[in-house]
């Protein structure tokens, strides 16, 4: 069982809850929960959310940022409705592949596409002195979650690049025009397959499906390249 | 025990009596993939049974494609809560690729291009409840929902109906495969919500 400690807005459509959690054991960044809501009818309704923070022993407090999708069930009620002091049923840490381990030493790519960044930014928040490239994929500037911690880290963590690419409007005095990410954005920021990086890609299926075959077409080894994806082909 | 989520309604009342537990019903089709698609030319398709004896029986696409096929339709429900009803396919029965197939094995490892693997009861394979299916929804199976060709095993959640499978290997005990080892219930039963290690 969670209690909401704290709600935050990302962007217009995307929110991040702090949940306490006592008897969470920790959690590896990429891994997810699962939600399961009910009415007072009894009526149930379960998604899963990837968690967006890196496991601290000292908080005990699990953060999931959740994109609200017009026609949806759950995540209206959980960028709109909850609030700080609910209690929300969860299940996990979930899921054993799509991890990054602190552990390696690999260089590490990330690339996000929309709200693909969630997992994405847990492995950024837990990463030690591991060299990572991370490319972020977004319409446009107000889409980006994480924008003022992302700015941050990119200037004062050594060893961390994050590349934008705005397919829809660009921020004042972007040097390129909008453009979706092809072969050649990440071949330019992403790490060479000579350096052997693992590779995560995470968001909407056709966005992974494309950058998965751009990494493999690029010299990748096809099973260092971890995908996640959500939404239809 | 639940509690009542304070302002939760929910939207889909009377969910079907075809749902099972702590599934939604989808009308697209989403995509569940560890990694990249591999692309399979069919002319390099190759699909093979191999005993516990090390007999082994290989079929190529051709040779495979000329095997009677049925058309089913079934509902799918995949682990990450979606299910889909209604699905048509077309492919090769099981049973009919285990005709000549001599084997003592009770669980059946399927192998897929790019080193997925994941771990099935051989009863569940047999007696019309499992194809190879190599069409979805009258046309060539996309690569990305696992063509040429993919295991279906419908009353499975859908990571066991694994894609891009080119090998079924027998063994006489269970052994975890890919998402069976990372955290994965071994059996994957939707209607006991079989979904993790330990339900």
């Amino acid at each position: 069982m969670a209690t909401v400690r704290e709600t935050r807005e990302e962007t217009g459509t995307a929110r991040t809850l702090v949940l306490d959690i006592p008897e969470w054991a920790g959690h590896l960044p990429g891994q997810h929960i699962d939600i399961r809501l009910t009415a007072e009818d009894g009526y149930q309704a379960q998604r899963s959310y990837s968690i967006a923070s890196a496991w601290s022993a000292d908080s005990k407090t699990v953060e999931i940022s959740v994109q609200r999708l017009e026609d949806g069930e759950v995540s209206p009620y959980l960028t709109e409705v909850v609030e700080p002091g609910d209690q929300i049923e969860v299940r996990g840490p979930i899921g054993g592949w799509f991890v990054w381990r602190a552990e390696s030493t690999a260089p590490v790519t990330l690339i996000a596409g929309g709200s693909g960044i969630v997992p994405l930014m847990a492995m950024v928040r837990a990463r030690g002195r591991q060299l990572f490239r991370l490319i972020y994929a977004v319409r446009t500037p107000a889409d980006v979650l994480y924008a003022d911690e992302l700015r941050r880290r990119a200037r004062e963590d050594f060893g961390l690049d994050v590349h934008f690419v705005y397919s829809r409007e660009v921020p004042a005095g972007w040097p390129v025009p909008p453009q979706r990410i092809d072969i050649a954005v990440v071949n330019t920021h992403g790490w060479p397959p000579d350096f052997a990086p693992d590779c995560f890609v995470c968001g909407p299926n056709t966005f992974v499906e494309v950058v998965a075959d751009m990494l493999v077409a690029l010299g990748h080894d096809p099973a260092k390249v971890r995908t996640e994806r959500f939404g239809g082909a | 025990m639940s509690i009542i989520s304070r302002g939760f309604g929910g939207r889909r009342r009377d969910p079907s009596p075809d749902l099972p537990p702590g599934q939604y019903q989808a009308h697209d089709f989403p995509v569940l993939s560890a990694g990249p698609t591999p692309r399979i030319p069919l002319d390099r398709w190759q699909f093979s049974i191999l005993t516990e004896t090390g007999e082994e029986h290989t079929w190529d696409w051709k040779q495979f494609t000329a095997l009677p096929a049925e058309d089913v339709t079934v509902d799918i429900h995949c682990v990450t809560k979606w299910s889909k009803f209604g699905t048509g396919w077309k492919g090769v029965s099981l049973d009919t690729l285990f005709e000549d197939v001599e084997t003592a094995g009770d669980y059946v490892m399927a192998h897929s291009v790019g080193g997925y693997t994941t771990n099935v009861p051989f009863e569940d394979l047999l007696d019309g409840k499992a194809w190879i299916a190599y069409e979805y929804d009258g046309e060539p199976l996309h690569p990305e929902h696992g063509g040429p060709a993919r295991l279906l095993i419908p009353h499975l959640y859908f990571w066991k109906s694994a894609k891009w499978v080119d090998r079924l290997r027998m063994m006489h005990e269970d052994e975890p495969g890919f998402w069976e080892n990372a955290g994965y219930h071994m059996y994957g039963d939707p209607w006991q919500e079989q979904r993790y290690h330990g339900d």
